[in-house]
Parts: C-alpha cells; sequence; structure tokens
C-alpha cells in the first residue's frame, strides 16, 4: 500500500532528523523512579517559569524604552495604555518572585533528598550556576522600571563590587559605564537582561537536563533504581516520563496556576514584596528613599551583608553563602542521601538552617536596628555553621539501614480514612435543643484533642530521631 | 592511509602555533570589547567642573548640585556648628581624615578651604545611598547624642557636619570632599584643584 501523504512527509524528516531517537531517549523511554512525590514538581515548574518569562519579556520590549528619560513612563505606558500591557507587565513581576520561589523549593528538595550527592555533583553544579545567572537576570531586570528602588537598588549593589581591594573602583566604573548608575547603566543592563543572561540561562537549563538524564533522576529513597533492571533492560521500579510523569507534572501546574493567577489579579504587589511602593517614584540620583531593601528573594543573602559590620568582610560573607552552596556535594560526607535514612543529626541541622534562611529573609527587608543585626548575625553563624560543620556530622551521625527497592508511601488519598477518625476523635456530638426540636451539633472534645496532640508532639519527634 | 609517514612533531608545532596565535588574537578582540564598556567620552565629559555661586546660601543653608551626575552637597555652616565639630573627636573613626578620599587642602578638622563653607559628595563611603541633611540637635528619631549631621537612612551611618563618620557605624571612611577652589570669595568651581587650574 503506498503510504499517505502525511506519512510520507514525517518519514522524509525522520530519515534527515533523529526526532524519534531524542523523543524516546527524553520522554518515553526514559525511565524516572516510580515514588517522586510533590516535591518533584519544582523543576518542570521552573521551566514552565522561564517560559513565561520569555513570553511575556518579548512583549515587554514591544513597548519599553531603555533610556533614563523615557524608562519610567514607558513602563507607566504599559500599565495603562497598551492593551492586556498591565496583564503581560504583572505575569512578568510576578513571575520572577515565582520563579525563585520554585527554585528555592526545588534546592530545598535537593537537601531533603541527597539529589546533589554522587553521581548528580554535576547536575547540582549546573543548577548552582543557573541560580546565579537568575540572581543576576533579576538584579538587572529590577533596573529597567527606573523608579526610586530600582535607582538605589542598583547603586548599593554595584557599591559592593568596590569592596573588593585594588581593582573594586574601576571595576564597579567599569559595570556602571559611568561615574554614577546612569543612562549608560540602564542601556546595558537591558542588554544583558534581555540578550546575554536568557542565553545563558537556556543553555545552562540544557545542561542541567543533559546531565540529568545521564545519571537518572534521583527519588525520595535515595536509592540507584538502576540496580534492579528487568530483561529489556529498564530499572523495575521506574516509569517511563512521558506519559506518567508529564501527566503529573500537569496537576503540578494546575496548581501552580492558580496561585499564580491569583497573584497577578488580585495583589501584583504583593504588600511590597514583589513590587516595592517605592519604585512607583521615578529615579531620584539626588535623593535616597527613607527605608530601602532589596526585593524578597534576595533578602537572605543581604541581611548577611549587614550583619557583618567591614564593608569587605561583608561582601565576602554574601558571596561566600552563595559558594558555599557550591560545595554542598562534597560537604555532606554522609553514607545515605534521602533524609529517611539519615540520623537525627542532619535532621536537626536541615530545620535549624530552613529557619535561620527564612530569619534572615525577614531580617533583610527590615530596617537595621541594633536589636535585629544582633539577631542576624546569630542566623548568619546557623547558616554557615550547618555548611561548615556538615563533614563533620554527616560522618559521626548513625544512619538507618537503606531498603533494597523503592519502598511504598500512603498516598494522600490513603490518608483520608484516618484523618476521619482524627476528626471523630477531636469532635463529639451533642444534642442542642432549638426552638423546631433537638438536633445534634458537633462540639470540639477537648479530651480527644489532648490524645491527638500528645500522639502528634510525640510521632513529630520520632520522625526527627 | 599511510600512517608511517606522518610527521607527528609538525602537527603538534602547527597545532600548537595556532593555538597560540589565535589566544593571542582573540586577547587583542577583547580589549575593544571590554573597553567600550568603560565609560564614553561623553560620560567623561559630563565630568566636567561645575561653577557655583555661593554667595546667596544662608548660614545653615544647603545646596545641591550635580557634579558627575552625583549630588555634591555646599553646605555654609554657622559658628556654633563649627564649635560642636571641635569636641567630637573622640566619637569618630578618622577625626584627623587620614583614611579618608579629600584633597590635601581639605585634610584639616573642618575638612573645607574656608570653614565655613563644606563641600562634599553627597553619598554614603559605604554603598553610595545619599545621607539626609539633619541639622536639629537631639531629635526624636536619632537621639540625645545626635548634635547635627549627616544621617543615612540606608544602612544605619552617621556623619558629623564635616562629614566625618562616628564609630560603630558601617561606612568605613569620611565623606568624600571633591576638588574644588575658589575664583572669587563668592564663585566656588567643582571638580578641579587650584593647582590644576593653574598647570
Amino acid at each position: 500500500m503506498k503510504p499517505s501523504r502525511f506519512t510520507a512527509v514525517g518519514n522524509w524528516i525522520l530519515d534527515r532528523f533523529p526526532l524519534t531517537n531524542l523523543w524516546n531517549d527524553h520522554m518515553a523511554h526514559y525511565y524516572a523512579p516510580k515514588n517522586l512525590n510533590f516535591w518533584y514538581f519544582f523543576g518542570s515548574l521552573a521551566l514552565l517559569v522561564l517560559v513565561n518569562q520569555f513570553l511575556t519579556g518579548i512583549l515587554l520590549t514591544m513597548n519599553y524604552k531603555p533610556d533614563a528619560t523615557l524608562a519610567f513612563d514607558s513602563v507607566e505606558y504599559i500599565m495603562r495604555d497598551v492593551n492586556w500591557g498591565w496583564l503581560v507587565r504583572y505575569m512578568h513581576s510576578t513571575g520572577a518572585s515565582a520563579f525563585f520561589i520554585v527554585v528555592y523549593l526545588h534546592m530545598f528538595r535537593g537537601m531533603l533528598y541527597g539529589s546533589f550527592k554522587q553521581p548528580r555533583e554535576l547536575i547540582w553544579i549546573f543548577g548552582m550556576f543557573i541560580f546565579v545567572a537568575l540572581m543576576a537576570e533579576a538584579f538587572m531586570g529590577y533596573l529597567l522600571p527606573w523608579g526610586q528602588m530600582s535607582y538605589w537598588g542598583a547603586q548599593v549593589i554595584i557599591s559592593l563590587f568596590s569592596a573588593i581591594p585594588v581593582i573594586g573602583d574601576e571595576l564597579a566604573l567599569w559595570i556602571r559605564g559611568d561615574y554614577v548608575v546612569s543612562d549608560a547603566t540602564l542601556n546595558r543592563f537591558f542588554a544583558f537582561h534581555v540578550i546575554s543572561v536568557p542565553l545563558v540561562l537556556v543553555l545552562l537549563v540544557l545542561l542541567h537536563l543533559i546531565a540529568l538524564h545521564e545519571s537518572g533522576s534521583n527519588n525520595p529513597d535515595g536509592i540507584e533504581i538502576k540496580e534492579h533492571e528487568d530483561e529489556n533492560g529498564f530499572p523495575v521500579d521506574g516509569i517511563p516520563l512521558h506519559p506518567y510523569y508529564t501527566v503529573k507534572d500537569i496537576v503540578g501546574v494546575g496548581v501552580f496556576l492558580l496561585f499564580f493567577a491569583t497573584v497577578i489579579f488580585y495583589m501584583p504587589e504583593m504588600g511590597g514584596y514583589f513590587l516595592e511602593h517605592a519604585n512607583f517614584i521615578p529615579a531620584d540620583p539626588m535623593k535616597t528613599p527613607e527605608h530601602i531593601a532589596p526585593v524578597w528573594y534576595f533578602t537572605p543573602f543581604y541581611a548577611i551583608l549587614r550583619a557583618i559590620p567591614d564593608k569587605f568582610a561583608g561582601v565576602v560573607g554574601m558571596g561566600g553563602a552563595i559558594v558555599v552552596l557550591f560545595l554542598l556535594p562534597w560537604l555532606d560526607r554522609s553514607p545515605v542521601k534521602s533524609i529517611r535514612y539519615r540520623g537525627g543529626i542532619y535532621k536537626k541541622a536541615l530545620l535549624l538552617f530552613v529557619i535561620s534562611f527564612l530569619a534572615l529573609g525577614y531580617l533583610g527587608t527590615q530596617p537595621a536596628t541594633p536589636l535585629a543585626t544582633t539577631f542576624a548575625r546569630i542566623f548568619t553563624a546557623i547558616y554557615f555553621g550547618f555548611f561548615l560543620l556538615m563533614p563533620l556530622y554527616t560522618r559521626w551521625e548513625k544512619t538507618k539501614p537503606l531498603p533494597e527497592r523503592l519502598t511504598d508511601h500512603p498516598s494522600l488519598e490513603d490518608r483520608i480514612p484516618a484523618l476521619l477518625e482524627t476528626f471523630d476523635e477531636i469532635t463529639h456530638v451533642v444534642p442542642v435543643q432549638t426552638e423546631s426540636g433537638t438536633a445534634t451539633r458537633r462540639k470540639l472534645n477537648p479530651e480527644g484533642l489532648a490524645r491527638v496532640l500528645g500522639r502528634l508532639a510525640i510521632n513529630l519527634k520520632k520522625k526527627f530521631d | 592511509m599511510q600512517i608511517e609517514g606522518v610527521d607527528k612533531s609538525k602537527r603538534q608545532f602547527l597545532s600548537s602555533a595556532l593555538t597560540v596565535v589565535g589566544t593571542v588574537g582573540a586577547g587583542y578582540l577583547a580589549v575593544p570589547f571590554l573597553a567600550q564598556m568603560q565609560p564614553s567620552v561623553k560620560a567623561m565629559a559630563a565630568g566636567a567642573p561645575v561653577d557655583v555661586d555661593i554667595s546667596k546660601i544662608e548660614p545653615g543653608q544647603l545646596i545641591r548640585v550635580e557634579w558627575r551626575g552625583k549630588p555634591v552637597w555646599i553646605l555654609n555652616r554657622s559658628e556654633e556648628v563649627l564649635e560642636t565639630l571641635r569636641t567630637l573627636d573622640d566619637q569618630l573613626r578618622d577625626p584627623l581624615s587620614n583614611n579618608s578620599d579629600q584633597p590635601n587642602y581639605a585634610k584639616n578638622t573642618v575638612r573645607a578651604i574656608k570653614p565655613e563653607i563644606f563641600i562634599a559628595v553627597g553619598l554614603c563611603t559605604h554603598l553610595g545611598c545619599s545621607p539626609t541633611y539633619r541639622p536639629e540637635i537631639a531629635p526624636h528619631d536619632l537621639g540625645e547624642k545626635w548634635k547635627g549631621g549627616f544621617f543615612c537612612p540606608c544602612h544605619g551611618s552617621w556623619f558629623d557636619l564635616a562629614g566625618r563618620v562616628f564609630t560603630g557605624v558601617p561606612a568605613p571612611a569620611n565623606l568624600e570632599v571633591p576638588p574644588h577652589r575658589y575664583v572669587t570669595d563668592t564663585h566656588l568651581i567643582i571638580g578641579e584643584s587650584a593647582s590644576e587650574a593653574s598647570a
């Protein structure tokens, strides 16, 4: 039988381009562990946000003017006069914050399940470069609206480079292209934000994914699925990325978009955290706003900078807080990957780290009062302690035996009956007299509640051992 | 194909030579590429000196002029202010301006050519925010110790009315005093020293 026109065109392409191989290698025959939980949504969500930033970013450049005299007004023009300009701009500004939320959670997942450990060190390193590129991208993008925060934020951050001995001042001058943040700075930041850094980001994402698909995904059990293969050479505990995980990720995308849309439509400024209030005033090189703080995703590092009472040491501390993350694969000496089989010390250390990271993030948004500075110093010490003491405590602690194969964990659905039971325990049914007769009503049962909370506390304590 | 006839050392030499030539070429190309990000001729020209007429500044008044895109303050200090400046030495990090940036003719207690006229670049030496001028004594928000000065809202640095930094704040040095010279008693040029003008 003669093949149809359509098939003929398809075959013509397939003879000349390895589409089938690409598809099979990376989707249909790429096996991922079958037990990936919700923590594994954030990688694909980061990809989604990247696409969002590209699309909305390209649309914004069509009306934005990278010129110190026009930039602020062109953003207002986009907001007021361009059709749907407000939506595109809010999608882009909210997308920036969403990117960091997703990436921070993605990195935390790596720390939970030891995804950075051998043989996945390079994936982590590429990922860290993505994080650094993302910070550069966000910082340079924030200058573009040319508001007061844009201007003075850039002034402060570029001044950080001038703290470097000998070459610092020349370097800062070279970055600005002028003696102060000016039109030249705005124009080059636009070039970096729109062309150079996005290209680097795409390249790094490709490297991250190629490295990932070489060693395969880690999983919540932190054991290698490649050690048990069936007769066809596929891991028995693995399932193909497509259709299983593509479909699973759509659920994640749905939930994410729910939050994303809520922010865009109802709280695009997020109370001054996503878009700072002072940035609605045009840049004025003669006057600094009363209180300046970076956007929320930089505040943990900014708090570390302020906590150290010396200009150069502060900059080193801030840079060190990021550099130390690169070293994570070699700082962690534990024989197991996943937190499920680690000892209690790592769990408590990780909890302390999360608390100090969040606290530093909060302190970075606040004015530097003496009390706040003291707290920032304590949390800075914990932040660095978590990493620098890691070679010691991960070697000492006693780990639990690893399973041979992936383990089953109850899903949310499986937990519903137990949840209903708990609900019965903390409430009891009491009859009440109403005008129309006797009715029953559920009331809180203090004894039951105490029992449940007690059990919860014991379970929680067990989880940290 | 004949392998024996290949002169490996010649190949090695040619590859090395090509690598060296290519690297040098790329190095040469990097110079204009990197240098084009330096301040342009126009930006340098904008750094030209600024003329200011200071005859109309009242005592206690501060005016701002723009020089190289930076705010430059010109403050007319009263006799009381100069009196206060002499009492602060023990609270300052660098009272004699040994580690600060100023022309030699402004390296004195009051950091000025004429004691009453103070000229400084209005950017904090910490991370470049512009401090606020707070001449009042012991205001509610800054407390009893405040004798009038400049306060940086970004990271809380304190300077006195000669731009000298207090101890225990993040700023490492006193405010920068730009080169300046007097043409006449009331005609000031910022961005040029007396010696440069005669040269």
